[in-house]
């Protein structure tokens, strides 16, 4: 009886291990910034480039920091979420417009919406750098001390939202 | 002949990287700027270039950012070799770099205690193989050394044996 109980119960194991491994995102690489404190910049802004914004202009509410581009095709798939989330007023979102030409930019924000109350131009990327950035969408998750409470790679989904991301703001607005 | 294989085994890198990349709904551009020529300092390029060899572009996720084209690994090359002019240390540098993309921008994980059972799994895989081979071969030993003749048995087998002797 063992003689063929050992080997299915191995192939389960297997089995088991092969499921878990393709249901894994070899993408979603975890974010060591998570619940620390998040960088400071300051940048110009995309709107009046005469306009800096600094980051430490936040500390003090929950925010959300969203980093996006009109070369990137994915950011037109969480936008139109992006748009109502910014109409329901539940959370401020501030984008960061990664490595993009401010023109295309600003038609991209004319022709899909714009729910940013500031968008921040990081036209070299550093500050993407210093927030650990590798693809766009990204979203972060601000809290008032100014830490990185969540990271979310790619695009942002109603699933992601109600799961994680509301339940959490509201846990932080508290 | 080994140049042909180098250069067929590049292109299909190539093709694989771009067709991660329609898969993905991400925006990756993965192609998008061809690495920069030699800076001004050869030096300073080749230190980048061996630190950058040890390090994952996490954009082609199997390319080293000394070898990828993605414009992720040329804004990083840029950095590290902004670093080095500024007399950073290779550990320096390489703590900035982990500080914002965890350890798997290195390709030589750390050892500590979530990366244990990818240090030591192969030897527990390998011991539990030398434990299982060897309890089933006692196993057999004892099994074989029960199933001896019995007395009887023993004389039907010399009897049959003589009588073939005489044949």
């Amino acid at each position: 009886m063992t003689r063929f109980l050992m080997p299915l119960a191995i192939f389960i194991v297997v089995v088991v291990f092969l499921g878990i491994g393709l249901t894994l995102n070899p993408r979603q690489v975890p974010s060591p910034l998570v619940d620390k404190p998040a960088p400071v910049f300051q940048l110009q802004q995309l709107h009046d480039n005469e306009k800096v914004f600094s980051s430490k202009d936040n500390i003090g509410k929950v925010w959300m920091l969203n980093v996006w581009a009109s070369w990137c095709v994915a950011c037109r798939d969480e936008h139109p979420l992006l748009v109502e989330l910014s109409r329901l007023g539940i959370v401020p979102i501030f984008g960061l417009n990664y490595k993009d030409q401010r023109d295309t930019a600003l038609r991209w924000l004319k022709q899909f919406g714009d729910p940013y109350v500031i968008s921040i131009a990081d036209t070299d990327g550093r500050v993407g750098i210093n927030y650990g950035v590798y693809g766009v969408p990204e979203t972060y998750v601000i809290d008032k001390e100014g830490i990185i409470r969540y990271k979310h790679i790619g695009p942002v989904t109603v699933k992601s939202l109600e799961d994680k991301i509301l339940p959490l703001i509201n846990e932080l607005k508290g | 002949m080994t140049n042909n294989l180098a250069r067929l085994q590049l292109v299909i890198i190539g093709r694989l990287c771009v067709l991660a990349m329609v898969l993905a709904t991400f925006s990756w551009t993965c192609l998008a700027n061809e690495a920069p020529l030699v800076a001004e300092d050869p030096a300073l390029e080749k230190r980048m270039l061996n630190l950058a060899e040890n390090l994952r572009c996490l954009v082609c996720q199997n390319e080293s950012l000394a070898g990828s084209r993605a414009d992720f690994a040329n804004d990083l090359r840029r950095e590290i070799r902004e670093q080095m002019q500024a007399n950073k240390s290779d550990d320096e540098i390489i703590d900035f770099l982990v500080a914002r993309y965890g350890d798997f921008v290195l390709y030589d994980p750390p050892l500590k205690p979530t990366t244990w059972l990818l240090w030591f799994g192969p030897l527990v895989f390998f011991l539990g193989g030398v434990a299982t081979l060897t309890f089933y071969l006692r196993h057999r030993r004892t099994q074989l050394e029960e199933s001896s003749l019995t007395e009887h048995q023993r004389k039907q087998i010399e009897s049959l044996m003589k009588a073939a002797d005489k044949d």
